[in-house]
């Protein structure tokens, strides 16, 4: 096949199912969402979207105690959420081969922190294999699969933001048949009592070893010889920047960060004068090189945020570039809520309520950005609902209200749990459950609340009153949160009830809207400058020099929530004034 | 040959990563290796992003750094001076003449910087009016390939490159507009000026 475009997330995808797998799971979160949606689209496979990280990968131990390959996707912090089954599945092992894409986010581009997933190798004992490329993606997704069924273990591919999101090219292969291994009863590597565990223990010990032993012949790490005076180990996406910077280097590519290969690196050592590390994120290789003895020099390269081929010349004290003036005083443009958002009028609300607002994680997130400004927290996924609770048992917010404020996949994702905690302790407190029918923030992926599958069928979906009910949460309903009034007058109401509450505010994604409303214009005379519709953050509405407002045809989608807060009257409706259609 | 970046930057939303899709194809058609890196999630709503394509014999890095970029294509005015740096200096710049305003701007906790054309008009930047031309070409949201338009005449492929790859990639009932577009890009910006 010839040589294709692919970003390193559709490489994982392809390498997967040339492996054979006949199955792919996962929780989205930016930079591993696009796998999962990529392997969806190969034939003879199935893909399904989990509530979350942990149901994926115990949906895929099952899928491997079946005797199947499978594929496992989430994003670095997700992984925290599967922690618990991966470390078991180190003893218990697999059948068919369990491969986890673990994708991580130096830099922060789209997450609430920086984390490491080389560190699970030793912490959780499962083999990490790191791609440097689109390309190598493909290749070890497919190695990794062998290697998980060679020595009965998860592997996890480690990639990051500039791997997952970043293309190159690839030659992508066939898939090859490959037999699910028939079941046979197996209580004794797959029944974790204490007595079982000890030694799958013991047996994991083994299975370290043999793997350590592998990967000093594997060719997953490999030396590029070059000019001995500088000896620079290396892995991941900081390898291009290495062999950019340093053409003419003895480089040792790390491929499989672990377990680390001792004695290839030793030898390595010893062929070369200076031995320096250049790697991304946590000082995880230097370390480790240090532990087994090796003599690692000190250079600059930064633990924290990117890494990029500049910084990578500066630590080696390289000529860096002339520059052009910078041009300084510039506006930020952080991101915000589309025109016609439904979770603006939420966050009015809670504006104008001035309740302390324990958030969560997604588009709605972005409410606690200027003008509205109305989130105090926003931890992990699911956090909002425990948080408000723990506020309440701590005596309160100075008589402020507090409101928990979760997105629909968030609250399937985690805070249902949250939810049962406050109904058995018989605490009180009100939760907004933002539905806008999708998981938005990673891209519109299905959910347990919206409907619809991964592989597009038409499915069940949470009935959220009922499910209240059943845990125990009597008060509940249901606004639409593009009609204002109605949406404060129902949070006001709940935060005065003296009993646990749930309101939820349903509306769909501004952006998954077929047919857009005709858009509104100002009009002049009526304005009176007052600005209160520029009080909502809409994007499509800006200032005059006169301090009028005015709208932008362009983007105004004629949700009307602008329309409900003037209080002259001076918005109305223009008809559709673009033609927005075409290209 | 040289490994050549260009540095897409814009809005999020504004068709950047379709243009950088179209440019590395086009890379591709020629035999050459290609690396290509985008920004996803959170910075994509209405956020500042870029895009980096690099193509050559053998591309490492899909990343650059300031004052290694041969060419910065900004979609928008604001942008090109957020990301001027990473143009080196004898670099190309190309810059869509639209403004649009950032949210903090819009509700009045910041302010629009001054002078801001004249400023890139003295680091040499051609302007072009992306979206009027675009809308001449029969839509408004054709603007990124009149700008891949504009840029095609300071890289070294082919027309007949440009049209194949820009055929295969749009949707289907667009491709004429999108060809429109990238002609009246391409001619309203002959190398070193421009008449958009
Ligand atoms: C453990 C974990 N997994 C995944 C993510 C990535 N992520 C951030 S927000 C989000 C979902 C947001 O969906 P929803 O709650 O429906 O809110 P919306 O964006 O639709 O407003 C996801 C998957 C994360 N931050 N943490």
């Amino acid at each position: 096949m010839s040589d294709t475009l692919m970003s390193g997330n559709e490489a994982v995808a392809h390498g997967a199912w040339e492996a054979g797998a006949v199955v792919g799971v996962g929780y989205p979160g930016t930079p591993s969402t696009e796998t999962l949606e990529a392997f969806a689209k190969l034939p003879g496979i199935r893909a399904e979207w989990a509530p979350n990280e942990k149901v994926a990968l115990e949906v895929a131990a099952g899928v491997s105690m079946g005797g199947a390959r499978v594929l496992v996707t989430m994003k670095h912090v997700g992984v925290n959420v599967a922690a618990d089954p991966l470390f078991t599945l180190a003893y218990t092992g697999v059948g068919g081969g369990i491969v986890i894409l673990a994708a991580d986010d130096p830099g922060m581009h789209s997450s609430q922190n920086e984390q490491d997933s080389r560190n699970w190798g030793p912490f959780a004992h499962v083999p990490v294999l790191e791609p440097s490329d689109s390309s190598e993606a493909r290749e070890m997704t497919k190695a990794a699969f062998d290697i998980s069924e060679r020595f009965d273990v998860p592997v996890i591919v480690r990639s990051t933001t500039r791997i997952s999101h970043s293309k190159g090219l690839v030659s992508s292969g066939e898939r090859v048949g490959r037999d699910v291994i028939p079941y046979v009863s197996d209580p004794a590597k797959w029944l974790m009592l204490p007595s079982n565990a000890r030694k799958r223990r013991s047996e994991l010990d083994k299975r370290m070893r043999a793997l350590a032993e592998f990967a000093e012949e594997t060719t997953l790490n490999r030396i590029e010889g070059g000019d001995t005076s500088l000896g620079v180990v290396t892995s991941g996406v900081s390898y291009n920047y290495v062999r950019e910077v340093l053409p003419s280097a003895s480089v040792f590519k790390v491929g499989m960060s672990f377990p680390l290969p001792a004695s290839k690196l030793a030898r390595f050592a010893e062929s070369v004068d200076r031995l320096v590390v250049v790697e991304e994120a946590d000082p995880y290789l230097k370390t480790r090189l240090r532990s087994i003895g090796l003599e690692v020099e000190g250079i600059a390269i930064p633990t924290e945020g990117e890494l990029t081929p500049g910084l990578v010349a500066q630590a080696f004290g390289l000529d860096t570039p002339l520059l052009r003036e910078a041009i300084s005083g510039l506006p930020p443009r952080p991101p915000l809520m589309c025109p016609g958002c439904p979770h603006r009028g939420v966050f009015h609300a809670l504006r104008k309520i001035r309740a302390v607002v324990t958030g969560d994680i997604g588009c709605y997130t972005l409410g606690a950005m200027p003008p509205l400004s109305a989130m105090d927290s926003c931890v992990c996924m699911g956090a909002s609902i425990g948080m408000t609770h723990g506020m309440h048992l701590a005596g309160g917010a100075e008589g402020r209200p507090i409101v928990a404020v979760i997105g629909d996949s968030t609250f399937a994702h985690s805070g249902i749990t949250g939810l049962a905690h406050i109904a058995y302790n018989a605490g009180t407190g009100t939760v907004l459950v933002l539905d806008n029918r999708i998981t938005a923030m990673t891209g519109h992926q299905g959910n347990p609340m919206m409907g619809r599958t991964l592989m597009g069928e038409q499915t069940v979906e949470i009935d959220v009153e009922k499910l209240c009910e059943a845990l125990g949460v009597t008060r509940v309903r249901v606004v639409d949160p593009h009609d204002l009034a109605a949406t404060e007058a129902a949070i006001r109401e709940e935060i005065a009830a003296d009993a646990l509450s749930v309101v939820v505010a349903q509306s769909p994604c501004a952006l998954l809207l077929k047919e857009r409303n005709d858009a509104y214009s100002v009009d002049d005379e009526a304005c009176t400058a007052c600005g209160a519709c520029s009080k909502i953050g809409c994007p499509a509405i800006g200032l005059e020099d006169s301090g009028k407002a005015s709208i932008d045809v362009t983007l105004c989608v004629g949700c009307a929530d602008c329309v409900q807060v003037c209080r002259f009257d001076a918005i109305e409706t223009t008809g559709l004034a673009c033609d927005i259609g075409g290209a | 040959m040289d490994v050549v970046t260009v540095m897409l930057a814009g809005v999020g939303g504004q068709g950047t990563i379709l243009a950088a899709d179209v440019l590395a194809k086009v890379a591709v058609a020629q035999g050459l290796d290609v690396k290509l890196s985008e920004v996803h999630g959170m910075a994509q709503r209405g956020g500042a992003v870029d895009t980096v394509v690099r193509f050559g014999e053998k591309v490492y890095s899909p990343l650059t750094d300031p004052g290694r970029a041969d060419h910065l294509v900004a979609f928008e005015t604001i942008e090109a001076a957020r990301r001027l740096q990473y143009l080196r200096p004898g670099g190309r710049l190309l810059v869509n003449s639209r403004v649009i305003q950032p949210l903090p701007v819009l509700i009045g906790v910041a302010e629009m910087p001054e002078e801001l054309e004249a400023r890139l008009d003295s680091e040499g930047a051609i302007f072009v009016d992306a979206e009027a031309l675009a809308c001449e070409a029969g839509s408004p949201k054709s603007a990124n390939v009149v700008l891949l338009g504009a840029l095609s005449t300071g890289l070294d492929f082919t027309e007949e490159a440009w049209r194949e790859i820009i055929s295969s990639r749009v949707p289907p009932k667009t491709v004429d507009v999108n060809l429109r577009a990238f002609e009246l890009g391409r001619a309203a910006c002959v190398e070193g000026e421009c008449y958009g």
